[in-house]
């Protein structure tokens, strides 16, 4: 039983723009849990979508050898032909649909006439449901069942398909401790029944509690791949694998000369807004003038959710903690009220969240201050343009005039306009949620010369991002999250990738 | 701190600083700047134009031009409401039943009770004001879809109506309360033939017309803004003069001037200020553009929400209070399927399905557009089918038209 069921040889897949393979080679063996891991960016999840058929075959370069043969996906149908089926992070369930309708989907059972043979259909259910530990009835909607529950009827349809790899993307990222041990129970069993399975995940006390063997992807390219079935591989064997790479961007130099506290935030705690989970858990932080403080936290650990929860209660239910500026409690309730208190929040997400993209520059500059340049309540349109005006000369925004619509700007250029945006709001600490993704590097070192300016006028900022390399380049502490709470707060002297990775992947036994 | 210093990359861009002074002086390069807003001030020209020619000019005679003032302002004071709910991303399909209810309602005041005229007046806008502020409740408030919530009040109002007038109709209406849509101002200062005062508050409003824009202009210098040239911005206002003195020479020669014209003509002026240059318009078009954005940006979307259909109530209650004016009575079935004609106008007027693009002016012209295209063909004889046919199609063309300029647009980029 050691031979491969698969083999991808030379991966390369390209972007306009930007390279996400490069030459990419990934062997698994029939009958192995193999994990994929690699920081946010680094290609997992893309070459899972290269595998399943998501891009299609001639799109990317290389070869692909399942069971023994070369294969040729045009799309999804054609590699779960073969018995290659992919879960993705988020579940594509019905939610109001049944169980046994979910399972079936696309592929239902069939009786007299082309109609469905529902008895056929719920009792192959209620077998598959068996099979993956499930005890739910196959007829009830799946919007009653938790997150857990929903990811193994997924496992559960996977099954139906006669699935040989089965391909999980952050399969226990939105569960909770007894759920993820469940479905880690679960995939030994599928792996003892003959089923192989790749595994992505951040969660290195998973990988070492249940891989075969392990692929470490950085920047796109396969680093090793490290064999885990005698025991003894630790984490940190992992993360070394995982962050160490040369600085591939350069960082503006900076003199910190941080002063008073600005921010405090006390035991901050915010719930999902539907879940019965707790999303952020008992943070607490400070930041001082012209400091920048970094937020280092894999996907999922809460960093979005605790600060727009921070902006306005922008997220979540139930948010509970105490908010200080400059020692001063605060209420934040409303955004409104935050922007008033001196917080502002440049989004991770720009267009959805940050920009109306078929409104012009200037409209876009002015709309979250637009008290500051009317008197009662009408708007002096030409101090309005000026305002645009002036922060496309600061900050060297490439547009032909104010009056374009942001959406045809860059995105270097768009995230310009957003820091503008908050800039004129005159705020006295700026959180930046990974104020530099998906832009090119002489814009993100634009990006960095602009924060470095502000912390230069004895503003706070806060940077939240994916890149180790950023934080350790730009901030002077960072705090990391990991399962939404404060893991560990280390001066960047004392920080390093691996210190930073192995906080961010702590588990709650020693946050609690 | 493990960094190395490098210089930031060299800036490619001073041509926008060059664009911005002097004059943009040739008029193709304005008109392509604003396909989408002048193309539809060319297609009015035209429509006006072809059906001047298929009438024989009668569309253009006093007694005609009158007409469609008198015929249309109601659904264009719809028409500027719905234009801002349509901007925020919302619609209202209840205006018609509302026209209808707020008419009943101070009908039944004045003709029945015998109350004075300007309490039906006063009745009838308050009437439409509660109406805004319930569907703004829903909408804004529950967060409910608002083609749902007006939906519901459509026949809501429709049902209302029926039981206040209790299924009869009310005339007529006391003279007073019949000028506010078929009284005019005529003869105050005298004339021969025609009426001198609708030509003097013509040739008022042309020289403020004049002023605030040339104001505009050296306010736009003195900030270092692009203008036209000189040559062509006096073209353009002497332009916008001869329309309207024409215009008004026309209105002179029949009746004189409309006191529904008139209160359009605030409107318009007050709602194309509001939208354009109040940071309560301003946050209209933020909500529409991108609502998470707009929330993230400190805007507060329900009250803004809440009051654009307290607004939209309130002009709809004014255009109940014009068409039963116009009508000289309450009928049941009074307003129906004019919340059609105003989406219709709004749309042509270049306001965009999914929110955040349009104009008060836009929607008028739209509304023109529509009036126009009816009248026409009810001068040439055209039946009421092929009316609506023809309705039917430049409505799809004139949505079809702005689908096909945005995605041009987007393809150049």
């Amino acid at each position: 039983m050691d031979d491969a069921i698969l083999e991808m040889r030379g991966i390369t897949k390209r972007f306009p723009g930007v390279t996400a393979l490069e030459d990419v080679s990934l062997t698994v063996r029939r009958g192995q849990i193999h994990a994929i891991c690699g920081e946010n960016g680094a290609g997992k999840s893309t070459l899972m979508k290269v595998l399943s058929g998501v891009y299609p075959t001639g799109s990317y370069d290389g070869e692909i050898v399942f069971e023994g043969r070369p294969v040729h996906f045009g799309g999804i149908r054609d590699s779960e032909a073969v018995g290659i089926v992919i879960i993705h992070q988020e579940l594509a369930l019905v939610p109001y649909l049944s169980i046994a309708e979910n399972i079936f989907l696309g592929n239902e059972r069939r009786g007299r006439g082309g109609f469905i043979d529902w008895n056929r259909t719920n009792a192959d259910a209620a077998g598959l449901l068996a099979s993956v530990g499930l005890d739910e009835n196959p007829v009830s909607p799946v919007i009653q069942l938790g997150v857990g529950k929903q990811q193994l009827v997924e496992i559960a349809k996977a099954l139906s398909k006669e699935v040989r790899l089965l391909i999980l993307d952050e399969p226990t990222a939105a569960l909770n401790d007894v759920d993820s041990a469940h479905l880690l129970d679960l995939l030994r069993r599928l792996r003892d029944r003959g089923i192989t399975c790749i595994m992505i995940s951040h969660k290195l006390n998973e990988i070492t509690a249940i891989a075969d063997s392990t692929t470490v992807i950085r920047d796109g390219r396969t680093v090793e791949t490290i064999d885990m079935r005698g025991g003894g591989v630790t984490q940190e064997r992992i993360i070394r694998g995982m962050v160490g790479r040369d600085l591939d961007s350069f960082y503006p130099d900076r003199v910190s000369t941080p002063g008073e506290e600005v921010l405090r935030i006390e035991d901050w705690t915010v719930w999902h807004p539907v879940q019965h989970r707790k999303v952020v858990d008992g943070a607490s932080l400070t930041v001082r003038a012209g400091e920048v403080v970094g937020i280092a936290g894999l996907m999922g650990a809460g960093r979005t959710e605790l600060a727009m929860s921070v902006f306005g209660r922008s997220y979540g239910r139930d948010v509970s903690g105490r908010l200080y500026m400059r020692g001063r409690p605060v209420k934040a309730r409303t955004v409104a009220e935050a922007i008033g208190n001196g917080i502002a929040y440049a989004t991770e997400d720009r267009k959805r969240y940050g920009l109306n993209l078929i409104a012009d520059v200037r409209a876009n500059v002015s709309a979250a201050a637009l008290g500051k340049l009317s008197r009662a309540g009408w708007v002096n349109g030409n101090e309005e343009i000026k305002v645009a005006e002036e922060s496309r000369q600061d900050l060297n925004i490439k547009t032909p005039t104010v009056m374009d619509p942001v959406g045809t700007l860059s995105g270097g250029n768009q995230q310009k306009v957003v820091l503008s945006k908050w800039l004129f709001t005159d705020p006295d600490v700026l959180i930046l949620d990974e104020p530099t993704r998906g832009i090119d590097v002489g814009a993100k070192f634009e990006i960095y010369t602009i924060i470095n300016r502000l912390v230069a006028q004895g503003k706070a900022v806060i940077v939240i991002s994916s890149e180790l390399p950023e934080l350790l380049g730009m901030c002077d502490r960072i705090y990391t999250l990991s399962a939404g709470r404060i893991t560990g707060e280390l001066a960047v002297d004392q920080a390093t990738q691996e210190t930073l990775m192995a906080l961010m992947t702590k588990e709650k036994e020693l946050a609690g | 701190m493990t960094s190395l210093k490098q210089s930031p990359p060299a800036s490619s861009g001073s041509a926008p600083a060059a664009a911005l002074h002097g004059g943009i002086g040739d008029p193709r390069t304005l008109i392509l700047r604003n396909l989408r807003q002048s193309g539809i001030y060319i297609a009015f020209v035209g429509i006006v134009l072809l059906f001047a020619i298929l009438t024989d000019g009668v569309l253009l005679s006093p007694g005609n031009i009158t007409n469609i003032v008198l015929q249309y302002s109601y659904i264009l004071v719809l028409a500027i409401g719905m234009v801002i709910l349509i901007i925020a991303g919302h619609i209202d399909l209840s205006v018609g039943s509302v026209v209808a209810l707020t008419g009943a309602v101070s009908a039944v005041l004045v003709i029945q009770q015998g109350y004075p005229w300007w309490v039906g007046v006063a009745a009838a806008l308050a009437v439409g004001v509660a109406v805004g502020a319930w569907h703004g409740f829903w909408v804004a408030y529950v967060g409910m879809p608002a083609f749902i919530v007006t939906l519901a009040g459509m026949l809501l109002f429709r049902g209302l109506t029926l039981q206040v007038l209790d299924n009869v109709s009310l005339s007529p209406f006391p003279s007073e309360y019949q000028k506010v849509a078929s009284g005019f101002l005529n003869g105050l200062i005298g004339g021969q033939g025609y009426d001198a005062f609708t030509l003097l508050i013509a040739a008022i409003a042309v020289i403020g017309y004049a002023v605030s824009v040339f104001r505009t202009r050296l306010a736009r210098i003195r900030y270092q803004q692009s203008v036209e040239s000189f040559p062509l911005f006096v073209t353009r206002v002497l332009l916008v003069g001869a329309v309207v003195m024409y215009f008004a020479w026309q209105l002179a020669h029949a009746r004189g001037l409309p006191i529904v014209l008139i209160i359009l003509a605030v409107l318009v002026i007050a709602y194309g200020l509001m939208t354009k240059n109040t940071v309560f318009g301003r946050q209209v078009y933020a909500i529409g553009g991108n609502l998470s954005a707009a929330t993230l940006s400190g805007v507060k979307v329900r009250k803004v929400n809440f009051w654009i259909f307290v607004n939209m109530g309130l002009l709809a209650g004014t255009a109940g209070v014009i068409y039963s004016s116009r009508s000289n009575g309450a009928q049941p079935a009074a307003g129906n399927m004019f919340e059609l004609d105003a989406i219709a106008a709004a749309f042509i007027g270049g306001a965009a399905v999914a929110g955040g693009v349009g104009t008060v002016v836009g929607a008028m012209v739209g509304g023109l557009i529509m009036a126009v295209m009816s009248n026409g063909m009810q001068l040439m004889g055209i039946d009421q089918s092929t009316q609506s046919v023809v309705k039917g199609l430049v409505l799809l063309l004139a949505v079809a038209f702005d689908i096909y300029n945005k995605r041009r647009a987007g393809a150049t980029r």
